[in-house]
């Protein structure tokens, strides 16, 4: 048993930018601690004998040493505590549902505020983010030798991909990593916003701390088009890596629904976080500025979309949703964020049709109002339409954000690799590995839309059977 | 890797041209039909654009390009020895190329050269290959040459008459279809307009008539959604399902609708654009 929670010191509050001025601006909402709060925060942990925190973190960060470092004000030796289980922690300090992961599991939540693991990672890591020494990262004093004859190959790289060529890498295999578009990161660039993550100070700086570790990046390279995965056998890989995510954006199927001015979640967010589109025309790649925006879906995705919406001027943002604010997917404190920031949650309505003018621009949606019936198979209340109840909301922008599928790009090329009825990849459980010898695959691609830590779970787990295969040590 | 225009070429100077490139794993690969997604410069956007002829041995790929807004302006811009900035591909399902006899290639404006490739695979497949092609004017007519050399026949048709016969493509080809038994599919590249109207002409006698959409892409692998269009009353994307449609299913009026999603805004970044090159 854990000590008893002695009166704990309250938790330390994160600063964050005022909403009435970060809804004008791309800068990150939340500032980070300073040195004095995160060693007092630290001092918070009871550096348990069995910690919980770990066994509810997927990649198992040693987390009370990392803590107990950073309580004695030891801010490298915290790193490098974190580095050796968690290649992207300036990462997942921002973006993992902490709360339902390492701080949902801290012992000090069953009697008062756990401690705020995530916030102590993320200033741990933002340290050291701009340094790409090899001896910060892996602890050794030099970067190991990498050798050329082991080759691995990476498809897409998102962080499932990222974390496997950090495993690797530090294991001395050569890892080559091939993304589709201009960019490395997967949705961690194209998809979370800058406000959330910023793309040059965090997502830029940890990829190229890898490449310090002589992983290679090639970009513009689309597996199933410029290459396919036979291809990378007779190149001289020994194993590959599918880490493509779930792309294929949905649809609601209602009239209307091409108009100019309505748009996927997926293409509104490339646009203007891949394209830089909020700095038009500075960047090149347009987007739609609505003035009445609404929002369908009520994930992460939806409130990314929102806000960013929000940031670009709109006057009005509404998020569109069959159920109440209770139900809504999105973590607790995306929801409060976007609701400080002015989202409206416009509940208990679903959409029927969108309407255009006559230059085809979207102009209206007609919604449905609904109400809460019997429990469905998933236990939460039915919404059902109430008859005769619809009404018109003007809209010029409308973004829809109801999930994704699997992209079959890669897959139609490779009929070896066995897939399940909504075209997902299937592994076995245990090493992430595919139908087809020596491909693996992890991330969104086998479990649909999931996080960012699933997905370097996934990535490790990949990696570790890998490199047995590949001779070199496992952990 | 390095994206370097090894030979670059005014086909219609100051509108359209043309540019060979280096990029072996793209040339590899590329069938007819297919195209590439390109950035010219870091903070470009990603534009499409046909890859109108590839040779695997050396390693290259051409695009022909018109010049429109800001991105084809900014492309035209880089000469020889330049590289671009990002190109990927070959992108999009490959031309079905299939033994049918006589095919009808009808090409308008820059569509002319996507047209080149598909027409030179069906040459390879043994079909008989008859091009019609047209332009406002006999300056503004591409390929006729580089067609002429695997082509059965090559038809021209300009608005002025100034060269081949006088008049609309669709015209030659009507009068080609109402004579020619043989014909076992059309291919109609060009503008939203002159793809719409081959399909309507070639609706009555009932041959397979195929069009490459051009519609407004972004990732080009098929996550976004821009480049949606009806076919057959369902949705598919342009970029992973086509770009080659079924001429006869596709909703034109709603893909020239929203070809003009983003006007203004184009018009503002070549608008920008402009005035930064007066400034410099
Ligand atoms: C808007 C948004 C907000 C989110 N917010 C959070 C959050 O706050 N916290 C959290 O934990 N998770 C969040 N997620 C989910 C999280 O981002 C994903 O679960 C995670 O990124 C999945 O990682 P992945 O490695 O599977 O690949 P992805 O990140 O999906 O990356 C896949 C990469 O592969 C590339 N690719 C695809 N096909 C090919 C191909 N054929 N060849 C080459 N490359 C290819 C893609 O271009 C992409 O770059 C969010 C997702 C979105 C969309
Ligand atoms: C599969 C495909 C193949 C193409 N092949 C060729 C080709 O071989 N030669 C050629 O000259 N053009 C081709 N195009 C069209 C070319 O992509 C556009 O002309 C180009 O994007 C215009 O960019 P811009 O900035 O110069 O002009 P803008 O001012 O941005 O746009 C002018 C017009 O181009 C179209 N357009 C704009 N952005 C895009 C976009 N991202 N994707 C598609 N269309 C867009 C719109 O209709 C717009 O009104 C192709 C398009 C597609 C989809
Ligand atoms: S973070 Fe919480 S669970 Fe983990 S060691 Fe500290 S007090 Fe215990
Ligand atoms: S361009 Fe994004 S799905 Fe086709």
């Amino acid at each position: 048993m854990p000590r008893a929670a002695a009166p704990a010191a309250p938790r330390v509050a994160m600063p964050v930018q005022p909403a009435a001025e970060r809804v004008r601006n791309f800068e990150e909402v939340a500032l980070g601690y300073t040195f004095d709060m995160a060693v007092a925060e630290a001092r918070r942990c009871l550096q348990c004998k069995r910690p919980l925190c770990v066994k509810g973190c997927p990649v198992e960060v040693p987390i009370p040493a990392f803590i107990a470092h950073l309580a004695a004000g030891d801010v490298g030796a915290a790193y490098r505590a974190v580095k050796t289980a968690n290649s992207l922690p300036a990462i997942c300090g921002r973006v993992c549902p902490q709360e339902t992961q390492c701080v949902g599991a801290c012992v000090l939540g069953r009697k008062g505020e756990p401690v705020a693991i995530g916030r102590l990672e993320r200033f741990v890591a933002d340290q050291y983010v701009h340094m790409d020494a090899c001896d910060l990262l892996t602890g050794a004093r030099d970067c190991t030798p990498v050798d050329p004859a082991r080759r691995v190959a990476c498809i897409g790289s998102g962080p499932s991909s990222l974390t496997v060529a950090g495993y690797l890498s530090t294991r001395g295999v050569k890892v080559t990593v091939f993304e589709a578009l201009h960019e490395v990161g997967g949705v961690l660039v194209y998809g979370i916003p800058e406000f959330r993550l910023p793309k040059d100070r965090i997502v830029a700086k940890e990829v190229r701390a890898l490449g310090t570790q002589q992983v290679e990046f090639v970009t513009n390279r689309v597996g199933g088009k410029t290459f396919s995965i036979r291809d990378l056998f007779e190149q001289g890989f020994s194993a590959v890596f599918v880490g493509v995510g779930a792309g294929l954006p949905r649809f609601l199927g209602i009239p209307g629904e091409n108009l100019n001015g309505v748009f996927t979640a997926n293409e509104y967010l490339t646009r203007v976080n891949l394209g830089r589109a909020y700095d038009f025309p500075n960047h090149d790649t347009p987007v739609i500025l609505g003035r009445n925006v609404t929002v369908y879906g009520a994930g992460n995705v939806a409130m990314d979309a929102a806000r960013t919406a929000l940031r670009l001027g709109a006057a009005s943002v509404r998020v569109v949703y069959r159920r109440t604010v209770a139900d809504m997917p999105a973590r607790r404190e995306e929801i409060e964020h976007a609701q400080e920031e002015g989202v409206v949650m416009q509940t208990l309505v679903a959409p029927l049709a969108f309407s255009g003018d006559e230059r085809f621009a979207l102009r209206a949606v007609t919604l449905q109002q609904m109400e809460l019936g019997e429990p469905d198979a998933s236990g939460r209340r039915r919404p059902v339409p109430v008859p005769g109840r619809t009404m018109e909301l003007e809209t010029d922008l409308a973004i829809i954000a109801v999930g994704t599928r699997a992209n079959p790009l890669l897959l139609a090329s490779e009929p070896g690799i066995a897939v399940d009825q909504r075209g997902y990849i299937v592994v076995d459980e245990a090493t992430g590995e595919t139908s087809m010898p020596n491909v693996f695959a992890g991330g969104d691609i086998v479990t649909g839309a999931a996080t960012v830590i699933q997905a370097m779970g996934a990535g490790r787990r990949a990696a570790r059977v890998i490199a047995g295969r590949l001779g070199c040590p496992q952990d | 890797m390095s994206h370097r225009i090894l030979h670059k070429e005014q086909l219609i100077p100051g509108q359209t041209s043309k540019l060979v490139v280096d990029a072996p794993h793209i040339a590899a690969k590329a069938r007819p039909g297919n195209f590439v997604i390109l950035r010219v410069c870091d903070k470009g956007e990603r534009i499409p654009l046909t890859i109108a002829d590839a040779d695997p041995d050396a390693g290259t790929i051409t695009m022909v390009y018109l010049v429109l807004g800001k991105s084809t302006a900014l492309l035209e811009t880089l000469g020889e020895g330049d590289c671009i900035r990002d190109l990927c591909g070959p992108l999009g399902r490959a031309t079905r190329i299939e033994p049918c006899g006589t095919v009808v290639c009808v090409g308008g404006g820059t569509g002319v050269a996507a047209m080149h490739h598909i027409a030179k695979g069906h040459h390879r497949a043994g079909n008989r290959v008859v091009a019609v092609i047209g332009a406002r004017s006999a300056g503004l007519l591409l390929f006729e040459k580089e067609l002429s050399a695997f082509c059965d026949e090559v038809l021209v048709a300009t608005n002025d008459g100034s060269r081949g016969r006088q008049g609309l493509v669709t015209e030659v080809l009507r009068a080609r279809l109402e004579q020619d038994r043989a014909v076992g599919e059309i291919v109609a590249v060009g503008p939203v307009p002159m793809m719409a109207a081959v399909a309507e002409t070639t609706r009555p006698f009932g041959v397979r008539t195929t069009v490459s959409l051009n519609s407004i892409m972004l990732d080009g692998i098929g996550m976004c959604g821009a480049c949606r269009v009806t076919v057959a009353g369902g949705t598919r994307f342009a970029c992973v399902d086509g770009p080659e449609f079924d001429g006869h299913e596709v909703d034109f009026v709603e893909l020239a609708q929203r070809l003009a999603a983003f006007k203004d805004m184009e018009r503002a970044a070549h608008d920008h654009y402009c005035r930064c090159q007066a400034d410099a």
